[in-house]
Order: structure tokens, then sequence, then C-alpha cells
């Protein structure tokens, strides 16, 4: 078994380990050891600001994906074919397509002279533009859409492991139907909404193109503090040393909910 | 013995395109060398990157003016050696440093949509009015990027174009401060500005002309003045240590020449660095009026000091540039 584990083992110590301690060793090392550029990162207010931003946006995004993903992916476990066929279609189709496109596309749909404007003006709901894009909501608003596949899909698995049964067994037994989903079937998806949860804030975290488009260069997320840093500070210290603070978080965030539920359950085996 | 050849690195797009048949091939074909070519659009962390792997692949790259001189200053890029580029004699001094010479210039400038100002008489035409929120409503959009945005809030000051430098970087901040809560977006791509005069998001912008040029030809009602526009170029420098050295020191003799060099504007709006290109009569008379280092287009705008922000104080200014932009 050991030896079998061996070329998986190789290939994860070639694309992660290694890279990952060589980034490490970059943000403690720059002609002789320095921690300098953690210093930077724990006292300078330019990162203070852009790590708490970015937990906020993380935030923000992962409660609105779970509100619009649990009742979708509800409706594609307990449809019949081909309707819950068409409903994953739906969710996945926008997930096969470039992240720069979509958030161009929001660009265009939110803008001042863009769709959803237009349509509002038209109705006679408001009577300036409204200013949904070059802003946080504008960021929001395209994160969530794009990360949504990412929460509807584990709990899609796990919902549909959800013997129908113990549903029909608390009716039988005199629960109505908001009694029996509370007491039955939400417990029985929570591993779907933790690992849902999980996976859209850790994503989010990393993100970049989105904000800077759509942004309006006033949301500076981490990753864009990143890319800052490589073309504003001559060495590639820097820009690794928060590289290494963003990925203690999120493996601090994994080892927290990896003792709630185990990594593999939460990530969709059995 | 195989022919002669470099790695030529530009920044992709319609610009690369036009250099190329401008430039690049007829200087390939006059030298019978092999240019390859790559485009990065941000080229400057893999210069580093390159240089400090012990053998870069790449011979000239084409990169704003800055880089090329902290990039001489890092020992990133090759000293050169003027006697083997005579082409670049014509050019001022200041379009010249140890580590690169200028390839093609360009302006930040000040562009606005004619169905907002449809009169010219009563359109903005300076930095001052740009700033001028009363006298002109509007959303407006700079470049985040301090970069010729703290040249123009001194402008807007009332600094003279030519007694810019050394840069008040204190006043440019707190002009800036002035106009922030006025501005809707700060882009960080010369698309991103484009598009956002174009589909009437902003009234008025800082854009470099080439874009602002380009949507006035696809038909859109948008145009911008050189007046106080801050002139930009980028440069070509060698790595240090190019694989081909001898042969991209002949390159950079041949691509600053005069005939190539008015050629550029034949494809693109941009204007040539070497001035001898305005004399060789290959560039129309309505041409020249359009082209950003066209002496009478030149003398209305501030020429830019890649030397000071090369300098401590020009990079602690960029340092500082995140820390305004996030309050």
């Amino acid at each position: 078994m050991t030896l079998l584990a061996a070329p998986a083992v190789l290939v994860i110590v070639a694309l992660v380990v290694i890279p990952v301690g060589w980034l490490a060793a970059q943000s403690i090392y720059d002609n002789g050891f320095t921690l300098e550029h953690y210093r930077r990162i724990f006292t300078e207010e330019v990162y203070w600001r852009s790590f708490a931003l970015t937990f906020r946006i993380a935030l923000m995004v992962t409660v609105l994906t779970l509100l619009l993903g649990y009742p979708v992916a509800y409706a594609a476990a307990h449809a019949k074919r081909p309707w819950n066929v068409l409903i994953l279609a739906c969710v996945m189709l926008p997930f096969w397509t470039s992240v720069l496109v979509r958030a161009y596309a929001w660009l265009v749909l939110l803008q001042r002279t863009g769709v959803a404007n237009q349509l509002l003006e038209r109705f006679g709901l408001i009577t300036e533009p409204l200013a949904m894009v070059h802003n946080e909501l504008g960021t929001v608003i395209a994160t969530v859409h794009i990360l949504l596949p990412f929460m509807v899909l584990p709990l899609y698995s796990t919902m549909q492991k959800i013997p129908r049964e113990l549903m029909l067994a608390g009716a039988s037994l005199g629960g109505g139907p908001l009694y029996s989903f509370l007491r039955i079937f939400l417990p029985l998806s929570l591993p779907g909404v933790v690992a849902g949860l999980t996976l859209v804030f850790v994503l989010t975290l990393g993100f970049y193109i989105t904000p800077e488009l759509l942004g309006g260069g006033r949301t500076v997320m981490i990753s864009m503090v990143v890319s800052r840093n490589v073309e504003l500070y001559a060495q590639w210290g820097a820009a690794s040393a928060v590289g290494v603070v963003l990925l203690t978080c999120v493996l601090a965030i994994f080892a927290a909910v990896g003792r709630i539920i185990p990594l593999d359950k939460m990530l969709g085996q059995k | 013995m195989a022919a002669e050849q470099i790695m030529f690195v530009s920044q992709g797009g319609a610009y690369q395109k036009a250099q190329t048949i401008a430039i690049l091939d007829p200087s390939a074909k006059k030298l019978g060398i092999t240019i390859n070519q790559d485009s990065v659009p941000d080229a400057w962390p893999i210069m580093r990157s390159q240089v400090a792997s012990g053998k870069p692949t790449w011979d000239v790259v084409d990169v704003a003016t800055n880089f090329c001189l902290r990039g001489g200053e890092q020992g990133i890029v090759e000293k050169l050696d003027f006697s083997k580029i005579p082409n670049a004699a014509a050019m001022p001094a200041e379009y010249r440093s140890d580590y690169s010479v200028a390839y093609e210039f360009y302006s930040s400038v000040l562009g606005y949509n004619l169905k907002k100002f449809p009169d010219a008489a009563s359109a903005p035409k300076s930095w001052a009015d740009f700033w001028d929120v009363k006298k002109f409503p509007g959303r407006r959009s700079l470049r985040n990027h301090p970069l010729a945005t703290l040249e123009a809030a001194l402008m807007a000051d009332g600094v003279a174009p030519d007694k810019l430098y050394p840069l008040d970087v204190e006043r440019a901040f707190k002009k800036l401060e002035e106009i922030k809560p006025n501005i809707t977006v700060w882009w960080t791509s010369g698309a991103q500005s484009a598009q956002l005069l174009n589909d009437g998001e902003v009234d008025m912008v800082m854009a470099w002309n080439g874009r602002i040029s380009a949507l006035t030809k696809e038909g859109a009602k948008v145009t911008y003045t050189y007046n106080q526009g801050i002139l930009q170029s980028t440069s070509l420098c060698v790595l240090k240590g190019a694989p081909n050295l001898p042969t991209a020191i002949k390159f950079l003799n041949e691509a600053v020449d005069p005939v190539h060099q008015a050629n550029l504007p034949l494809h693109i709006d941009y204007g040539p660095a070497n001035p001898k290109a305005y004399d060789t009569k290959v560039i129309s008379e309505a041409r020249v009026k359009e082209l950003p280092s066209a002496p009478e287009n030149a003398k209305v705008q501030a020429l830019m000091s890649y030397a000071w922000w090369t300098s401590p104080a020009g990079e602690a200014a960029e340092k500082r540039w995140l820390q305004f932009m996030q309050k």
C-alpha cells in the first residue's frame, strides 16, 4: 500500500511541498535571515485593512452563497429527471465560463448604463442609476455568482444521500413538513453545508481578478496587495510573506473545520 | 552557422502588432536576423526572475522607462555602449539613460465625453478643470497608479508643467485627497479606462491618448486634450547576461532608426521617440498633429522624469499610493 502511494506522494512533493517551501523560504531569507517582511505585515496598517476587508467580503459571499445555494441544491436533489439535470446544468454552465468573461458580463449588466439600471429606470423604480459596480457591492455580487457552484455541489451530493424514507417516517409519526425538515433533513445536510462554507470562504480569500475589475480600485483584497508588492518592492519576500500569512489562515480554517467534520467527509466522500 | 536571433518582449495587443509591422519586421530584414517575440503585460517581475535564474532567455524588453532605470540600478539590465547605437545620438539627452533608449511616446491626457461637454469652449482643458467639480460636474476616473497621477494633481494645484520635479509628494497627495470622493473608478488597465469613457460610466478620465483616439475612430463621442498631458515613454533595454547581447545591441540601434520610427505612427497612435522621424516626411502633416511627441504637442505637455520616479523619493511615493487608496 505504502509503495503504491509513492507516485502520488512524489507528485504532491513536486507540486505542493517544494513551491510552498520555496515561498516560505523567500519570505524569511533575503541576503540572510530576516523577519522584516513579517514585521511590515503586522505593523503596517495597509496590510491590516486588506486582511480585514478580505475576510469581511469572504464572510458576506459565504453567507449569500449558502442562502442562494441551499434551495437550489434542495430542488436539484428532489426533482425528477430531467428537471434535476436541468437545474444542475444551470449551475454548471456558468462554472465552465472563464472568470474574466463573467466579471466583464457583470460589469455590462450592472454599470450605470447597464441592463439592470436601464430596466429599473424604465419601470420608474429609480431616477438616478444605482452604483452597483466599481465598489464592494459589485465585487460581492460577481464573486457570489462565480462561487455558487462550489456551494451547490457539495450540498447536492450530501442531500442526495439522505434517505427519503426518513422524511416519510417523520411524517408518519405526525411531524409537519417544516418540523421534519428542521429535525431530520437540515441536520443530515450539515456536512454539505460545512463543506460548501469552507470551500467558498477559502476561495474568496484568494480572489483577484473580480475585485480588480469590479471593485473600482478601492476594494483592495489581499491578493491585490500581493501583486502590488511584487511590483513595488524590489524583493519577492514581501509578497511571499503575505502569501504565507494567507496560507496559514486557510490551513487554520481547514484545521478548525476538520475538528468538527473530517476532511474526506467534507469533500463529499462517504 | 545559424542566423543570428534575439528574443524581443513587449506588451502585446494592437501595440505589439503595430510595432511588428513598423519596426520589428523591417529591422529583422535589414539586419538579416530573426526576431522572436513574446508578450507580457507586466514584464518587471519576470525580468527580475529571469536574471536571478542566471540563464535569461529574453534579450530585449520594451517596458515603461522606469523599469529599465530600476533594472539598471539593481543589475538586471545591461549598461549600454551608445557608440554602438549611433541612431540614438539625435535624441535629446532626457530620452536616454545609461541603461535605456526611448522607443515610443504616449501621453496621459485628460479625456472627456463630448455628449457631456459638447462645446469646446466650455469643456475641461486642464487638470485644474478636472479638479473643479463645481464648474465641471460629472463622474471622473483616474488611474490606480501614482505615475502621472501625482503630476496631474500638482498641475491642478498650480505647478507649471516644467517645474514639477522633484515632485512635492506631500502637496500632490493633499490635492488628490480633495478629488478622491469624486473619483468613481480608479482604473487598472488601459482597456478599462476606454470602456469606462465609452460606456458613459464616467464623463472625464485621465487615460492614454491612444486609447481615446481608438474610441474616436470607432465613432464614440469622446475626445481629449494634449494640454498638460504627461508625456511618457517606453524604452528598450537589454537583460543582464542576455544570450544574444551583440545582436540585441544591433537591434537597439535599428529600432530607433528614423524611418522605422516614423513607420510606427502609421499603424498606432503613439509617437516616435527619435525626433528625426519627423524629418523623414514619412508621417503626413495631419498625422503629426495627432502625435504626442510631435514638437507642437510636446510643448504643452510635461515630460515625465523617470529618473525621479526611480529615486528613493519616487519609490517612497509609489509605496504610499497603496495606503492612499485604502483610506
